[in-house]
């Protein structure tokens, strides 16, 4: 036997109860604050629900605002053509931003690669990122509506949420690219290959689940984004379907009727919240799906 | 080693009970209550003072990774002061089994262990036990270097000393650590700079005065040698050889040659359970078992 | 294939006709010249945006435009000072609330919570980055601001001694609620990135801490928490810029008080906002002024976010040696920084 016992060593090598409350509220600590973020999204959820659900109805769904939102007898109206704006707007936006953006980040993983001009690409993408959304507005105010003395579009907001949507998908696509082993890109090239041929027929099929996750979240952020459209597209309240006009968007008129002295007007910017909250966290969870599938994520 | 006079502030010491720990002189009790004032004496000749390690004894140790037995009941006995390797191919259940003695083990999800790890006379593994203690007094070094890389390596051997010691000690613990470990002479006028800039060698020695500082009973030293070259190699185990006076070594290796240079007594380890133990000269010149001797001349493994 | 053999000599060449390299030239010159056109889009965006503002700093001069204390429109008086110091405020409180509970919420779900419990606490505080920012100023208007009212003019009343926090009355568009607001809106990002971070710890270094015997917190403290510091000051900055560019949620929750800031509880005025507020019917002089509050705006954040990257790349390179999947760890912080953006 040693002496002393081992078990009194043990005894006083073991925590001091200071030590051991400081653990304790370390760690209670850290919980107590990793609740605490939980908890704004429960109340928005909460609340959403509570007031927009409220006003959500089919006729919301499929009349126009109307414009009023004084007269508290007369009809509001509901969202439709903010919800089809939206869908047209952003629609349109993803159909510039997707192909460039892809393209611009094959060409950094395929052909820039490491040179200087690739890397001043990508510190540029690095600007974009995090220009706030409404100097995005500016710019194509500055270029599309100033610079051409015409007027608000739906169009012109396209432009400018897919400048937002751009960086996004070029950074996503870009680190997904890389992922695909380079093993078989030089298998395929090694079997004479052409190299656009390998691009297409074997790196992007690769890479597509993870692409088009990036794409799904860079499109659910561009419909809840507010600020690009203000002077773009600015709104108006009937439906339309001409992108070249003004064109109401379900950002903008929660906007507009935030503002709005009139409760039941209030109560539709919650049933369009409620409406724009659904439509992204869809957009999210088919891209958390989709990424399920890729086999490099 | 110059026996230390100075009594301990701790009251009941029993010099004899001291005796069969191999260590000549009296000592102070524990590990903690070391006077620093006994250390001058060291410090000047550079060797550690004495000090005892304790003997570990596992009992029918059996480690889970969820429903897969990796140690397969083993009965080992480690005695104190003395360097005892573990050999086997890999697989074996040799780094799982030295890490169910400091409880390391367990850290890992869905990980348990069966059976006790007796250090000395107390079972790790009992519910009053805690699992801090174990680990201070059962000190760990790992196969890959890893001293702590934001901190200097005044700072990393420091690491554990300041979860407990008081300000004025870490000085003196922090250089006599150091010596232990061979490494002062190479860092004293550079204690301030990142560990991470040592050589792999420097560094492992640094994790071995990290590991020191807290003043273990017991070094676990897993496959330590491994990740470095043959010089750096042959300095740990100089430093095995010194510190053993201080503290029960366990060490494993798939290096056989090693375990004959540094080891007193080798374990011969195969598939989870203990085929073999005795004096390391023994086990390389007369195994009892066949499975020992096909390994231990290189037929498989 | 495209081979073609060319006849002559001993060896038989396998050249491909130029018209089969067509496409693969086309792909190259094609895709070099859409990312060159991105960086000439982006330097003419600045170079038309310094254009427009270009009147307001000649008004009132480019130091005089970000620091004088006066913006007045209807009176010609273009100082930018009160907007600057609202966002300034505002952002700073972001982060001084959101980046502890964010940072707190990484170290739960990487070290400390049961291990089923890690992806679905993700995807929680990642949700948060979901909700529109129009719909943050919505909620924080009509639910918060209301709700929080009377606990802040508790505050301010028992405080009336501390300037700037105590004292006044307390508005419902003010300062705090928009700066509490900002703080659970870059939730996602400085978690999201912390979290990256902080899973790429090499489990060596919190086996060695507790190998020492270390309690769970101080193997945090030891072994993450330093490995990270990078990461997460570059996180933070992140969440910095992304505070200093909010637009809607703080126009909605700041009020228009174009005076310099002298309440927290009270309301102010932020660029952003200014732009969102006055752009409509501003013209000339005003007009150019908003133009240049936007500028001021984009350098601001292209400091910050310039900084953050700085930091976040560091994170990924400092410590260790650089390992193989270098570029996606820090490229999983940065993508995990990108895409986790709301409005």
């Amino acid at each position: 036997m040693s002496a002393p016992a081992s078990s009194e060593l043990l005894g006083r090598l073991a925590v001091s109860p200071a030590r051991r409350r400081r653990d304790r509220f370390a760690r209670g600590t850290i919980l107590g604050a990793t609740i605490l973020a939980l908890i704004p999204l429960v109340l928005i959820v909460y609340y959403l629900l509570k007031k927009g659900l409220g006003s959500w109805s089919s006729d919301f769904f499929t009349t126009d605002p109307t414009g009023n939102t004084f007269f508290k007898n007369s009809s509001i109206g509901g969202i439709k053509s903010a919800i089809l704006g939206t869908i047209e707007i952003v629609a349109l936006a993803s159909a510039i931003a997707i192909p460039i953006g892809i393209g611009v980040a094959i060409w950094l993983v395929e052909y820039g690669r490491d040179s200087r001009f690739a890397h001043t690409v990508r510190f540029f993408v690095d600007v974009l990122t995090g220009v706030p959304s409404i100097v995005f507005g500016l710019f194509v105010y500055i270029v599309l509506v100033v610079g051409t003395g015409s007027t608000y579009a739906g169009y012109k907001g396209s432009i400018a949420l897919s400048l937002l949507m751009l960086p996004v998908v070029i950074r996503s696509s870009e680190v997904i690219l890389m992922l695909v082993p380079a093993g078989l890109r030089e298998s395929a090239l090694a079997l004479g290959s052409p190299r656009w041929r390998v691009i297409f027929k074997i790196v992007l099929p690769t890479a597509l689940p993870g692409m088009v996750t990036g794409v799904l979240l860079a499109v659910a952020r561009a419909a809840g984004e507010t600020a690009p459209l203000l002077f773009t597209a600015a709104s108006t309240h009937k439906t339309t379907s001409d992108l070249g006009a003004f064109m109401n968007s379900l950002p903008v008129q929660i906007y507009s009727d935030v503002t709005s002295p009139t409760e039941s007007v209030v109560n539709r910017a919650w049933g369009a919240a409620l409406t724009l909250v659904v439509l992204i966290l869809l957009l999210n969870l088919i891209a958390r799906l989709v990424s399920r599938r890729s086999r490099l994520v | 080693m110059t026996p230390n006079r100075r009594s301990s502030p701790v009251a009941d010491v029993d010099p004899e009970g001291r005796a069969e720990l191999g260590t000549s002189g009296s000592e102070d009790a524990t590990a903690s209550r070391r006077p620093i004032v006994a250390d001058r004496q060291s410090q000047a000749s550079g060797a550690t003072a004495p000090k005892s390690g304790l003997s570990v004894k596992l009992e029918g140790l059996r480690a889970f990774y969820g429903k897969a037995e990796q140690v397969k009941g083993v009965d080992l006995d480690f005695n104190a002061n003395e360097v005892t390797a573990i050999i086997g191919p890999s697989g074996c259940g040799k780094s799982t089994m030295i890490r169910c003695i400091n409880r390391m083990h367990e850290e890992i999800p869905g990980a348990r262990a069966e059976g006790r790890v007796m250090l000395a006379d107390t079972d790790v593994y009992d519910s009053a036990v805690d699992v801090v203690a174990v680990r201070r007094a059962i000190g760990m070094v790992f196969q890959k270097p890893n001293p702590f890389p934001t901190m200097s390596i005044f700072d990393n051997v420091a690491a554990g000393l300041r979860l407990t010691a008081k300000r004025g000690e870490l000085q003196q613990k922090v250089e006599r650590a150091l010596r232990g470990a061979g490494l002062w002479d190479e860092v004293s006028d550079r204690l301030s700079e990142p560990g991470a800039g040592l050589s792999g060698g420097q560094q492992q020695r640094l994790c071995i005065a990290r590991s020191l500082a807290v003043d273990p009973e017991v070094i676990l030293m897993d496959e330590p040698c491994s990740a470095l070259d043959p010089i750096a190699t042959l300095k740990i185990e100089e430093l095995i050889e010194e510190l053993k006076q201080r503290v029960t070594i366990v060490i494993v290796t798939h290096n056989m040659q090693q375990a004959a240079r540094v080891a007193d007594r080798t374990a011969f380890m195969l598939d989870g359970q203990l085929v073999e133990v005795g004096p390391t000269q023994d086990i390389f010149t007369k195994p009892s078992d066949s499975r020992t001797e096909e390994y231990v001349t290189g037929k498989f493994g | 294939m495209e081979a073609a053999s060319v006849p002559g000599g001993d060896r038989t060449l396998l050249v491909r006709s130029p018209l089969a390299r067509l496409p693969d030239r086309l792909l190259k010159y094609g895709l070099t010249v859409l990312a060159a056109l991105i960086l000439a889009l982006i330097v003419y965006f600045f170079v038309r945006l310094v254009g427009q503002a270009r009147p307001a700093f000649a008004h009132a001069g480019v130091l005089g435009f970000a620091f004088d204390n006066n913006w007045n429109p209807s009176a010609g008086h273009f100082g930018a000072l009160p907007l600057v110091v609202g966002t300034l405020i505002t952002s700073t409180l972001a982060l001084i609330i959101g980046v502890p509970v964010a940072v707190a919420a990484a170290i739960y779900t990487t070290e400390l919570c049961p291990k089923r419990l890690r992806t679905p606490l993700t995807v929680l505080v990642e949700l948060l980055a979901a909700v529109p920012s129009v719909v943050y100023g919505l909620w924080g208007i009509f639910f918060l601001a209301p709700k929080l009212r009377g606990a802040e003019q508790w505050v301010a009343d028992r405080l009336s001694f501390v300037p700037f926090i105590g004292g006044g009355l307390v508005t419902i568009p003010n300062l705090f609620i928009t700066g509490l607001v900002l703080a659970i809106m870059i939730l996602p990002i400085v978690s999201a990135i912390s979290r990256e971070v902080m899973s790429t710890v090499p489990a060596d270094h919190k086996e060695a801490a507790l190998g020492l015997g270390a309690t769970r917190w101080e193997m945090i403290r030891i072994a993450v928490l330093p490995y990270c510091r990078s990461g997460i000051v570059g996180g933070a900055m992140l969440g910095l810029g992304r505070a200093i560019g909010e637009t809607i949620a703080v126009t909605i929750l700041i009020g228009d008080s174009p005076k310099l800031a002298d309440h927290l509880f009270g309301q102010s005025y932020s660029l952003a906002a200014v732009i969102a507020n006055e752009f409509g019917e501003a013209t000339g002089t005003h007009r150019s002024a908003l133009f240049a509050a936007g500028l001021v705006l984009f350098v601001l954040t292209l400091l910050v976010n310039g900084l953050a990257r700085f930091f976040v790349i560091r994170a990924s390179r400092a410590t260790g040696p650089p390992r193989a999947e270098n570029h996606s760890s820090g490229g999983g912080a940065m993508l995990a920084a990108d895409t986790v953006v709301g409005a």
